[in-house]
């Protein structure tokens, strides 16, 4: 059985379309990244899923639960961590757990187990009476992320769990997450690093309420509108990124040209020769600039795809 | 313990009345926590309404007494003298200056030194002892309208019985007028403004209170998103709002009880009726106060918001419920209005209950519309709480 999956889901606020006919399939113990631009409908999704929505048309089960009939059901499974700090500032790390774990009506035995459990996968035993106001960013997603799983769900829903906190908080969190799905949790997470991206098992990319991509990193990087037949990938590194990258465009073997921090990502004729690319650089005045051949990322993945249906838009 | 244990058949019945009310625990143990915590802001909830007691229990008379007067006396006869005698002899006025002229007997009432002025002319004794009407004059500031009409009915009083005793020959038989009304007040015999005042407004604070501390309650979780993050929970919407009403009803009643305390033993109000009354029929109040708060809350997207409605729900019920001014001498659109408002109705019982000694055959009118006001507006909010949470 899947762990979620969704038949042409579609959201309607009014006249907008937040979620169009969306059909993912995520398997237990996966990990799924959900990406996508802001107010691309990311967050809608996800409280359709959990029920909070009702989807205009389509369907989705998630756990086995139909999420617009059993909403309940799917409530007591799931834990949900949302993109914004949301526990209570006012109370202590072990309040916040503990109103959770009674939310969830944990009692007695299990209470406790849950509740060690959950403070020693998070470290949290040196702050448990502090307020939770006064953690850290790090500290406060790790407080989330206890508050979250406290009923031992077989289904995590993060909204953006790493926004905001520094790398190693991240890498840390991560490190809880693929400790947790190799227990068979499975993981939703909606993110706007690609790193964190490329660690998923599987990722969506969500783009004007559509679902354009859908699959394993590798997968995605294969597509034959990311890499068609008969292209190479160059990273091209010179003084003046931006001047290159306009004398880079006006040559015809170029498909595609954009600017990666430092670098220019070129997706161009197969026939023409790195050799080629630098020599016509510097005719055009920069000085020793240096190629390499890469494989797409999945930042180009999706830079790539949007592009494609941003000129569809404009046939 | 597997899913079975967690999820009660659905076919029993108590087990899903219950389900209803799931997270109610939870939620009220952290709301009391958040109260704990918070030792100031309850402080100051608790103490600003008694602070508004004191202020308005003792800094307000509504009774004129003392009205600053000046006088002109033209006539200088010992009939002015006579007449001016009763004017200072009656609590109404008090004489504050003399004058010698009419332009400076204006001038005492324009610039504020008094704020009545009577004018004897010259010729006072001679029209009277000539059988002619004698006349003077009241100059009455009318920019404080109770003070105004307070001293004209006085001055008419006044007149008119100097008027009777000099047409009625005084004689050994009859040294009094032949109608005399006694007035007896009941309930209030000093008539005594904080008697009038207090019980109205116990009801007042206590509705600010309630409305602004429920309101405020569930604006403050949404504008921290941490009410999202509950909707995503099995909290249903009943146990969310059971548990975040009853501790805010539970400070309101101790904070009436309070105020009571004061209002007996500090203002020497006697509670006439039955305490026990007065409590019990203050639920249904505090109810569609609670029920008011919530329906503020599914609206107001933040915390000044929700203060704000609250506040604009108050002017109505200061100004039309008859806590201040009687509702008899509005207009009919007013008095509508005023029938609607829930703060009239817990007004005419504390009323009821602490001057006139009510009891329930009394009130039970007033106790059955609150009730069924109460049960509309908590039911109303309720499935709108309940529509925006699932």
């Amino acid at each position: 059985m899947s762990a979620i999956i969704t038949n042409q889901l579609t959201v309607k606020f009014g006249d907008f379309t937040a979620v169009d006919r969306v059909s993912i399939n995520v398997e237990p113990g996966e990990i799924y990244g959900f990406l996508g631009p802001n107010g691309s409908g990311k967050t809608t999704l996800i409280k359709t899923l959990c029920g909070l929505i009702t989807p205009a048309s389509g369907n989705g089960q998630v756990l086995g639960y139909d999420c617009s009939r059993q909403a309940d059901e799917i409530r007591q499974r799931v834990g949900y961590m949302s993109q914004n700090f949301s526990l209570y500032q006012d109370l202590t790390v072990s309040e916040n757990i503990d109103f959770y774990a009674g939310v969830y009506g944990l009692r007695g035995e299990r209470l406790r187990r849950r509740r060690d459990e959950a403070i020693a996968r998070t470290h949290l035993e040196p702050y448990l009476n502090r307020r939770a106001g006064r953690l850290s960013g790090g500290w406060k997603q790790r407080l989330a992320l206890a508050c979250a799983f406290i009923h031992q769900p077989r289904l995590l829903f993060l909204d953006e769990p790493t926004a905001g906190i520094d790398p190693v908080a991240r890498r840390d969190l991560w490190d809880l997450l693929f400790q947790l799905s190799s227990e068979g949790v499975t993981f939703f997470v909606t993110t706007h690093y690609m790193d964190e991206a490329e660690r998923c098992g599987r990722v969506g990319y969500i783009y004007l309420s559509r679902l354009i991509a859908n699959g394993s990193p590798a997968e995605l990087k294969r597509l034959p509108e990311v890499s068609p037949p008969g292209t190479r990938r160059l990273e091209v590194l010179t003084q003046s990124t931006s001047g290159a990258l306009a004398a880079i465009k006006r040559r015809p073997y170029t498909i595609s040209a954009t600017i990666f921090g430092q670098s220019i990502h070129l997706l161009m004729d197969q026939a023409v020769t790195l050799r080629q690319v630098e020599d016509d650089l510097r005719a055009e005045g920069f000085a020793a600039p240096q190629t390499r051949e890469i494989s797409p990322s999945l930042e180009d993945v999706f830079v790539t795809l949007t592009d494609a249906l941003r000129e569809d838009r404009r046939d | 313990m597997t899913d079975h244990d967690r999820h009660p058949e659905p076919g029993h019945r108590l087990s899903r009345f219950r389900g209803l009310f799931r997270g109610t625990l939870p939620v009220l143990r952290k709301e009391a926590i958040h109260i704990r915590r918070d030792p100031m802001a309850l402080f100051v909830t608790v103490l600003i309404p008694i602070i508004q007691m004191f202020t308005i229990g003792f800094a307000i008379d509504t009774n004129v007494r003392d009205t600053r007067t000046t006088l002109y006396d033209a006539a200088r006869t010992q009939e002015s003298r006579r007449l001016i005698e009763r004017f200072i002899n009656s609590d109404d006025f008090s004489l504050v200056s003399e004058v010698e002229s009419d332009r400076a007997l204006n001038e005492e009432i324009v610039a504020g030194r008094a704020s009545v002025g009577i004018h004897i002319p010259p010729d006072y004794s001679r029209r009277l002892l000539s059988g002619q009407t004698a006349t003077f004059l009241v100059l009455v500031d009318g920019s404080d309208s109770s003070v105004a009409s307070q001293s004209l009915n006085v001055a008419n009083a006044i007149a008119l019985r100097e008027s009777l005793e000099r047409s009625i020959p005084v004689t050994a038989s009859s040294r009094t007028l032949p109608v005399e009304a006694r007035p007896k007040i009941l309930f209030n015999p000093d008539s005594r403004s904080a008697n009038f005042l207090i019980p109205g407004m116990l009801a007042v604070l206590i509705q600010i209170m309630t409305v602004m501390l429920t309101a405020l309650a569930i604006v403050r979780e949404r504008e921290r998103g941490t009410l999202e993050q509950l909707y995503m929970t099995p909290v249903r919407p009943l146990g969310l709002m059971i548990g975040k009403i009853v501790p805010y009803a539970v400070v309101a009643y101790a904070e009436l009880s309070i105020m009571l305390f004061f209002m007996r033993w500090v203002f020497l109000i006697p509670i006439n009726g039955s305490l026990l009354l007065l409590l019990l029929l203050v639920i249904p109040f505090l109810i569609t106060m609670l029920g008011l708060g919530l329906l503020i809350s599914t609206r107001a997207q933040s915390q000044q918001e929700a203060m704000q409605a609250a506040f604009g729900t108050m002017l109505p019920s200061i100004f039309l419920s008859g806590y201040i001014f009687p509702i008899d001498t509005m207009p009919l659109f007013f008095r509508g209005v005023s029938a609607i408002l829930p703060t009239t109705y817990l007004i005419e019982i504390f009323r009821g209950i602490i001057l006139r000694g009510a009891g329930f055959q009394a009130l039970w009118k007033q106790t059955l519309i609150l009730s069924v006001m109460g049960l509309i507006l908590i039911t109303v909010s309720a499935l709108r709480f309940k529509k925006k949470t699932s």
